[in-house]
This record gives C-alpha cells, sequence and structure tokens, in this order.
C-alpha cells in the first residue's frame, strides 16, 4: 500500500509535500509564540477536517454534528486525567471508545431506519445539542460552570500526560494532522475506500454489486468519529477548559467543516489547504478589526458564511483542485 | 436441457392496486440466453427488480441454485450470484470507469490490484478500455449501458440480468454486444437473462422467450415460436408497438 502510494506521486509532489513537512517541522524555531499558535490551531482543523473529510468527502454521509465527538474525546479523556489520574496517552482510547459509540448509536437509528442526506444531518445536529444540554447539567465535569485541568507551567515536555510547551503541543497536532492525511489516503485506496466512494456515488448501485451498505457507512461514522475524538484531547489538554456550549456549540461543528468544504470535499490535501486559507484569513480579519478598533462578535462567522457561499456557487470542487492543476500536481480525489 | 438455475414460482407484485406482476411462474434454464419480452408496462423491469431483491414479492418465490432468495437484500442477491443492470443507468459518476468496474470485481476479493486487473480485462472485452481514465459521468448513453454490464460482470455472478442493455444502440453496436453476449455464454457458461426491447437482439441471442403483458405470462418459447404466437401478436400489434 505503501509503494502504491509512492508510485502515484510524481516527484513533483514529493518535492512539494517535503518541502512543506520541512516548513512545518522548522517552524517553532522560526517563528514567534503568537504566530506558531495560529499555525497550530490551522494544524488542529486540518486535523478533525480530515476525520470529517473521511465521513463526508469519501463515504458521502453529511454530518453537522461533529462537535458531539470533539467533545465526548476532550470530556472523556480530561474526566479520566482529573478524576483518577489516568494519562491522556491511556485516556486517548477511552475517548475514541466513547465517541465511535455515540456514531455507532447515530448511525444506526439512521441508517437502520433509511434516513439519509438533510435528515441524517439534522439528526446529527440533534444528537451534539442534545448532548451539549446534557453536559450542562453533568455536575461530576462542572456543568455550565466548566471542567478544569490543572495548569502546570512546565518547561519540559511530558507526552503520556500532554503538559509540557506549545511547542510539544504544535508537535502533537502536526503529527497528527500528517498521520491523518496518509492514514485517510491509504484508507480511500483499500477495498473499504473504493467501498465508501460507490455509497457516496449511488447507494443503489452499490447495494446491487453486494455491498452491505449498512455495514460500511457505520464503519464511516465510526472511524470518523474515533477520529474527531483524538483532536478533542488534544483540545482538552491544550486549552485546560471545558465548557459546554463552548465545545458542542453547532458553531463549533459549522468549524469543522468549513475546511474541507473550502480545500475540496473528498480531496486528500483539501482539508489542509482549506484549514491555512481560514487560519490564515480569520486571524487577519481579527487583527485588522482590532486595529480597526471596530468590536464586532460574529464578524468571523459572517465572513466564513459568505467565502463558504462564494465556494459553494463559484468552485464547488473547493480550492486545491484548482491550486493543484495550476501548479502541476497530481491529484487524487473527487472530480465531478 | 439442463436444469434451471433461475425458478420463479407464482410470483405476485402490486403498488397501491396495480398489479405490476400477476402470478408469474417459469424458469431459466442453467448455461441459457433467455429474454423477456413485452409491451411497455408489461411488468419486465418490476419481475427484474423482484428477482434482485429491490422488492420482496407479495406472493410467490425467487428460487436461484436451489436456494430459496425471495426477499433477501440486494448485495445479498448479488453474493448469492445475480448480476444486475439498471434500466435507467447508475454509473458512479464522479468514478473513473476502471474504479466503477473495480468496486465490481472487488466483490470476490479484498486485493485492489487483482481487481483492477479484473477491471481492465472486463473492459477490454466491453471496448471501454479507451475510456477506462474518464470519468464515468462524461460517457455517452451507450457506453454508460456497456459500463452497467461491465461492472455487474465484474462481480462474477452465475446470471446476468441485463435490462434494455442494447436501448438507444446502433446496429452496428447492437451486433458487437450481441457478440460479446454470445462469447461470454459459450465460454463461461454463464446464464443470461435479459429484458429488451430490440427484436434483433432477441432473435439473434436467445434461445428461450418469456413474454408478458399487463404482469402476466402470455406465452414462451423459442424465438421462432413466440413471434408466430397468435396472442404475442396480438399485444405488439394491437398495441402498436416498435418491436
Amino acid at each position: 500500500m505503501i509503494r502504491n502510494l509512492a508510485t502515484e506521486l510524481s516527484t513533483r509532489d514529493a518535492v512539494a509535500a517535503t518541502t512543506l513537512v520541512l516548513l512545518l517541522v522548522a517552524a517553532p524555531f522560526v517563528v514567534g509564540d503568537y504566530l506558531l499558535s495560529v499555525i497550530l490551531i490551522i494544524l488542529y482543523f486540518a486535523y478533525v477536517g480530515q476525520a470529517w473529510n473521511l465521513m463526508m468527502g469519501i463515504a458521502g454521509q453529511l454530518s453537522l454534528g461533529h462537535a458531539l465527538y470533539v467533545g465526548l474525546g476532550a470530556y472523556t479523556a480530561a474526566a479520566l486525567f482529573v478524576h483518577f489520574d489516568v494519562p491522556p496517552a491511556i485516556g486517548l482510547f477511552a475517548a475514541m471508545a466513547v465517541a465511535a459509540l455515540a456514531g455507532a448509536v447515530i448511525g444506526f437509528l439512521a441508517f437502520r431506519f433509511g434516513i439519509s442526506g438533510v435528515y441524517f444531518a439534522l439528526l446529527t445536529i440533534a444528537f451534539a445539542e442534545f448532548t451539549r444540554i446534557l453536559f450542562s447539567h453533568f455536575d461530576w465535569v462542572g456543568a455550565t460552570s466548566g471542567f478544569f485541568l490543572p495548569v502546570e507551567n512546565r518547561t519540559s515536555s511530558d507526552l503520556v500526560n500532554l503538559r509540557g510547551t506549545s511547542v510539544m503541543f504544535y508537535y502533537v497536532i502536526l503529527t497528527l494532522a500528517a498521520g491523518a492525511l496518509v492514514f485517510v489516503r491509504l484508507l480511500a485506496g483499500t477495498r473499504l475506500g473504493y467501498y465508501w466512494r460507490a455509497i457516496r456515488e449511488d447507494q443503489i448501485a452499490a447495494q446491487a454489486l453486494g455491498i452491505n451498505v449498512f455495514r460500511y457507512k457505520m464503519l464511516a461514522v465510526v472511524i470518523s468519529a474515533a477520529m474527531t475524538a483524538v483532536g478533542g484531547v488534544f483540545l482538552a489538554f491544550y486549552y485546560n477548559n471545558l465548557f459546554p456550549t463552548d465545545v458542542f456549540g453547532i458553531h463549533r461543528s459549522i468549524e469543522i467543516i468549513v475546511a474541507p468544504i473550502i480545500g475540496g470535499l473528498g480531496t486528500y490535501f483539501g482539508p489542509v489547504v482549506g484549514a491555512f486559507l481560514i487560519g490564515i484569513l480569520g486571524e487577519g480579519l481579527t487583527n485588522a478589526t482590532e486595529a480597526a478598533g471596530i468590536q464586532t462578535a460574529g464578524i468571523k462567522q459572517l465572513v466564513y458564511g459568505v467565502i463558504l457561499l462564494l465556494i459553494i456557487k463559484l468552485v464547488p470542487g473547493g480550492l486545491w483542485p484548482l491550486i493543484a492543476r495550476r501548479l502541476g500536481f497530481s491529484i487524487k480525489e473527487r472530480r465531478k | 436441457m439442463s436444469a434451471p438455475i433461475l425458478v420463479i414460482d407464482d410470483v405476485s407484485k402490486s403498488f397501491r392496486g396495480l398489479r405490476a406482476v400477476a402470478a408469474v411462474s417459469f424458469d431459466v434454464r442453467a448455461g441459457s440466453i433467455t429474454a423477456l419480452i413485452g409491451p411497455n408496462g408489461a411488468g419486465k423491469t418490476t419481475l427484474f427488480n423482484v428477482i434482485a431483491g429491490v422488492f420482496a414479492p407479495d406472493r410467490g418465490r425467487i428460487v436461484f441454485a436451489g436456494a430459496d432468495v425471495t426477499g433477501r437484500r440486494p448485495d445479498l442477491i448479488c453474493h448469492a450470484g445475480i448480476g444486475r443492470t439498471f434500466q435507467i443507468v447508475r454509473p458512479f459518476p464522479g468514478l473513473s470507469v476502471e474504479e466503477n468496474v473495480t468496486i465490481g470485481a472487488l466483490r470476490t476479493g479484498t486485493a485492489v490490484s487483482a481487481a483492477r486487473r479484473r477491471a481492465g480485462d472486463i473492459l477490454d472485452l466491453l471496448g471501454l478500455s479507451a475510456k477506462a481514465r474518464e470519468l464515468a459521468g462524461t460517457l455517452t448513453l451507450p457506453e454508460r449501458k456497456r459500463l452497467e454490464v461491465a461492472r455487474a460482470l465484474a462481480t462474477e455472478p452465475k446470471i446476468l440480468l441485463l435490462d434494455e442493455v442494447m436501448a438507444g444502440l446502433r446496429p452496428g453496436e447492437t451486433d458487437e454486444m450481441v457478440a460479446v453476449f454470445r462469447k461470454l455464454n459459450a465460454e463461461t457458461g454463464i446464464t443470461i437473462f435479459l429484458i429488451e426491447h430490440v427484436m434483433r437482439a432477441v432473435m439473434a441471442l436467445s434461445q428461450d422467450v418469456v413474454v408478458l403483458n399487463h404482469g402476466r405470462l402470455i406465452s414462451r418459447g423459442t424465438p421462432a415460436d413466440v413471434v408466430r404466437d397468435p396472442a404475442v401478436l396480438e399485444c405488439y400489434l394491437g398495441e402498436d408497438e416498435e418491436a
């Protein structure tokens, strides 16, 4: 499989990919704390965007409630750490299991009873919202007053307990984002990936070719949910505080899907490109409005909305296929 | 005469009171090429969908290779060895022609490289090799029909249900398709059961013909017998069908 991947990439792609990786690896030595934190958040969105992309871009199942999996992952690992001293390196697996289970419940309810498309998307929102309300009354993890992890100002890095400098967090999320890209790319080339794309394209035709549509849709949701939960664990230990509204809110779910849509649904590099574009734009906008002395809370969301509209209207395939063709990279993705 | 591979036993299917298929019984011999004909609305596609597991019949049984497959899910029907095409073609438009067929070929094994090789062979057979890298959504209708056949064939069925795959083809193209099905049937022994309006193809291909009209079986026999059957003549001529 690795060999297949290598042969499919041209030298040009390889040079570009290596350069990008080297730049990102070198970033902490070059850029300041502020810029590093910006790139870190960009990489976080590239990571969770990739997880969402697996489910929507490849398997064609629209989830508008992915904040649910982020939140479950975050709360699970954080609660295990605070209440039982379980290090996140282990809590991670519990987080993935809890999110996968939630995904399985949603998937089962939807796919067993033939709920698909927009109605499936509504169900995912409903579950995220329902969980948000549940956690707002869940005293064990602080309810609405928030759940806090002990903040230690460490200079050394402890990977097992995810306690350390922002540089450590940066490398963790860089590894995750790169790993997710490779993972999704490899998975897409297996029978599972082919079956997901068949289901995305035409479920009835897929079924006539012997594909157990229910099983493969379930797998898409469960794998995507577990991947997303890892992002949640990262978030919990990076920020050290969790609030139900801030974690499970619909705006969080939307944030996750913006990057892959802008970058290119079903492409492997699209979520990364989209995350960078949105991240740079978002920060630029914040700085610009601050400099201009304008206090407008919702302006970022407004701009995201406008960009989404423009992309869907003008380049529905996303920006990455466009950029890739311009720069002469080979693209393996969904083309319509 | 060989044994039946597919037995349609007293099958009925209604939609909101409309009897699309009414108490139809017949069988398809293993290794034969059997045609299902009849005027528009005769219930041919409905019967195909009942066989393929899209609809469960209201009454009756479908027995395939000795096993009762009545009402099984379409994917299980495929695994049982029944491959089908759709009258209104359903390619995976955003995937390449080769990927479309590879997905079919993956039914029999998990190795993608082997499935791709087999897909290549099948595309050769159906004259689609030159289009292998194109997106299925860009194909012309006759090409899409061939893709339907290629994809179904890739699942390695024992019987192939073809729903009007020659409609819209030029006479020369029809003859090519007929030659392909003959060759397949002769070389692999696959049973072919086809719905067809193009009588040129029906006469050239099939050993057995089954005729439906208003959901009922009105005639069956060799092509030569069937076209002389007064009941068949009446239903076609009476309705001024182009066939």
